[in-house]
């Protein structure tokens, strides 16, 4: 996919000043946070469960080629093929060549984040092979042309008036005149549309949540249904994931599953856990002919080793965005990348590099809400941080920022004349405040005082207040 | 090179690790055939009466509807009352499943019941699920001629019933009844664990029940 997170201001802007999208960007706080809270304290082993979970993606992301192996050869056994792909290019070749071997024409998709990371049906389309994504959320943006804005609620950015009209829109073969005001009509008209589509489909594509080494199983989660129909009804199977889905056994598959559906959308177990082993057996009734699995890795073994490791246990959950105060106020579009939010301004510049993603990194202020809730664990905070060093050593940090920061550090590691530049410039700001004690321009900080006022300090410099009162302590005997 | 190689060569230069280390392999050797089962909460660790409580407790948050029978010989009267109930026709899907085969359907005369996996036609499919987990509220049900997966996904209202001795108090003792019963290492081409009617939260994140799936899931316990 082209990133545009390059653009990640003008988006911003664009987003706050987008009425549509701020009223449904208020669902995001209402619908996840409260829901997984309730989830959280209604389990009391929930913190244990994160420590098990993180360690279990520790422990196999350190053992992973083994975990490859074995999970390999367990799809084998059970009569699936097993595809590695190092790039998204090499892996829609594969699932094309997956597709001209069926002479497939159509093909059902669950919702899947890995074919938008490789740009999958783009390229069918290219390819005269028609994708039909089944997920509610992701066929109301396939409608729309657009892409995902969350990685579990494709559609958290639109209103159900936006809806209706895609639907009124696109469904041309529907009466004019039915009545569409409800979101229960509209979930009934989609649920009819695709239904038809299972059937006509000749290949389902699925990613996975999980892939289980002791059995060679993909997992996958959901609500509505939709991937199990994409992946029963269709004559083949085709699972795109990353190397990173892999654990150990299938109780390693339920410690996370308990962490996963609490974290994602406040549910104990979300309503479709499906685990998939291979094609359908000599007297299975349903089940699809063959089975096909494409191991992707596209920049995952470079994170294995540095300080990004920690990354390759999410599993995306979502409860990083749903919990990130600059999510909240520009929704997912605005990042311009595959992934949003924190997660994805970690990832994003890992996969694509930080030339193209420089801006992710940066579109955070560091409030830790996302590595609280994070189930995995993960040091979001410390990573964009990581992010910004290496954006600062390759001088990619624009000039204001770059001397600014090199004559802080300076002073900051002169103390002499810092304490000098700081009691003269105390003063200044103080008289700068005037009566308000505050500031609506700054020099230099236009964008800081455009939205905000800047507290002017008051009285003196830290260092003198602690002279002073060590100085009035050892005259009452009170101090150290 | 291929791809494959490619791949795992560069997983091992990243981790510093060579492909003939014995320790390493063993410890995936240990896990793998030791499988840990890690945190279980507290929640499903109760004995039989209140862990069977708490199955239909949790099903019934969810929105599963849940009728208990003493025996499978009740089940056909079950699916017939469910049926009267909600204005169904006198219709159902089943698979070649022993057990619900062997209920007195008779009984039920103006009961039709048709056999094997469904064509998408099937207002109602009764299935006989293999464990169910008290601690959510789950349904196990495993793919195969007995209980085919359609049976699960297209049918507008899915009637599954679980013996109250297959209840497991949590999730990892629920894969750990799959796993015997299929034999270490192997697994049906499908496992569905099932918590609940199908539903969408995809327009302005408001919760509607039948999205792809049954629009109702009823189960009846038996024993």
């Amino acid at each position: 996919m082209q990133l545009t997170s390059n653009e990640f201001k003008r988006n911003a802007t664009n987003a706050l000043s987008d009425s549509q999208l701020q009223k449904a960007l208020r669902n995001v706080e209402s619908g996840f946070i409260g829901k997984r809270q309730s989830a959280v304290e209604a389990l009391p082993e929930f913190d244990a469960l994160r420590d098990s979970a993180r360690a279990i993606k520790n422990h196999t992301l350190e053992h992973l080629d083994l975990y490859i192996e074995a999970y390999e050869k367990k799809v084998r056994e059970a009569g699936g093929h097993v595809h590695f792909a190092e790039t998204a290019d090499d892996a829609c070749q594969i699932i094309l060549d997956i597709c001209r071997q069926h002479s497939a024409r159509t093909v059902t998709k669950g919702k899947s984040m890995i074919t938008e990371e490789i740009g999958l049906n783009e390229f069918l389309e290219k390819n005269a092979i028609e994708p039909v994504e089944t997920d509610l959320g992701e066929y109301i943006i396939q409608l729309r042309k657009e892409r995902p804005s969350h990685i579990i609620a494709p559609a958290v950015h639109l209103n159900k008036e936006q809806v209706e009209s895609d639907f009124r829109r696109t469904h041309t073969h529907l009466d004019a005149e039915r009545n569409l005001a409800e979101p229960v009509s509209l979930l009934s008209e989609a649920r009819e549309v695709l239904r038809k589509r299972y059937f006509e489909a000749d290949i389902g594509i699925t990613g996975a949540n999980f892939l289980v080494a002791e059995t060679g199983s993909s997992v996958i989660v959901t609500n509505e249904g939709n991937g199990d129909l994409t992946q029963t009804l269709g004559k083949v199977h085709v699972v795109v994931a990353s190397i990173e889905k892999l654990v150990p056994t299938l109780e390693d598959t339920a410690q996370i599953l308990r962490v996963l559906g609490r974290s994602a959308t406040g549910q104990d177990m979300t309503v479709y856990t499906t685990f998939s082993t291979g094609p359908k057996r000599p007297d299975d009734p349903d089940g699809p002919d063959a089975y096909h699995v494409i191991l992707l890795d596209n920049g995952r073994t470079a994170m294995l080793g540095t300080e990004y490791q920690d990354m390759l246990r999410c599993i995306r959950c979502g409860a990083c965005m749903n919990h990130c105060p600059v999510y909240h106020s520009v929704g997912g579009h605005a990042y311009g990348s595959v992934y949003p939010g924190p997660m994805g301004a970690v990832l994003t510049p890992s996969l694509s590099g930080i030339e193209q993603s420089g801006h992710l990194p940066n579109a955070s202020t560091f409030c830790g809400r996302c590595e609280s809730v994070c189930p995995m664990r993960i040091p979001l905070p410390k990573m964009m941080r990581h992010w910004r060093e290496r954006e600062f050593e390759r001088h990619l940090t624009p000039n204001t920022a770059r001397y600014g920061l090199a004559l802080w550090a300076f002073l900051a590691s002169h103390p002499k004349l810092y304490r000098a530049a700081v009691s003269l410039a105390m003063p200044l700001l103080a008289w700068l405040g005037g009566t308000k004690h505050s500031m609506d321009h700054l020099p230099l900080a236009g964008g800081w005082t455009k939205y905000r006022t800047m507290p002017a300090p008051q009285g003196r410099t830290f260092v003198q207040a602690w002279a002073r009162q060590n100085r009035a302590g050892q005259k009452t005997g009170t101090g150290r | 090179m291929s791809a494959r190689e490619a791949i795992l060569s560069r997983i091992r230069t990243s981790l510093a690790v060579r492909p003939d280390d014995d320790e390493r392999m063993s410890h995936v050797e240990t896990r793998l055939r030791e499988t840990p089962s890690g945190v279980i909460p507290a929640r499903g660790q109760l004995e039989a009466g209140a862990r069977v409580a708490i199955f239909r407790a949790m099903a019934e948050k969810v929105q599963t509807s849940v009728v208990h029978v003493e025996t499978i010989d009740d089940v056909p009267a079950a699916v017939a009352a469910y049926l009267r109930e909600k204005n169904l026709p006198a219709k159902i899907r089943i698979g070649a499943d022993a057990d619900l085969a062997g209920a007195p359907w008779q009984q039920e005369a103006t009961l039709e019941i048709r056999k094997g996996a469904s064509q998408g036609d099937d207002l109602v499919a009764v299935s006989h699920a293999m464990g169910a987990v008290a601690e959510t509220g789950t349904l196990v049900l495993a793919s195969g001629p007995d209980n085919p997966t359609t049976l699960n996904f297209l049918p507008e209202h899915h009637i599954v019933v679980i013996e109250t001795s297959k209840i497991d108090g949590d999730l990892e003792t629920a894969l750990k009844r799959v796993r015997r019963h299929y034999g270490k290492g192997n697994m049906p081409r499908a496992v569905n664990m099932v918590t609940g009617p199908s539903r969408s939260g995809d327009i302005e994140q408001t919760i509607l029940l039948g999205a792809h799936g049954p629009r109702a899931l009823h189960v009846v316990m038996v024993g």
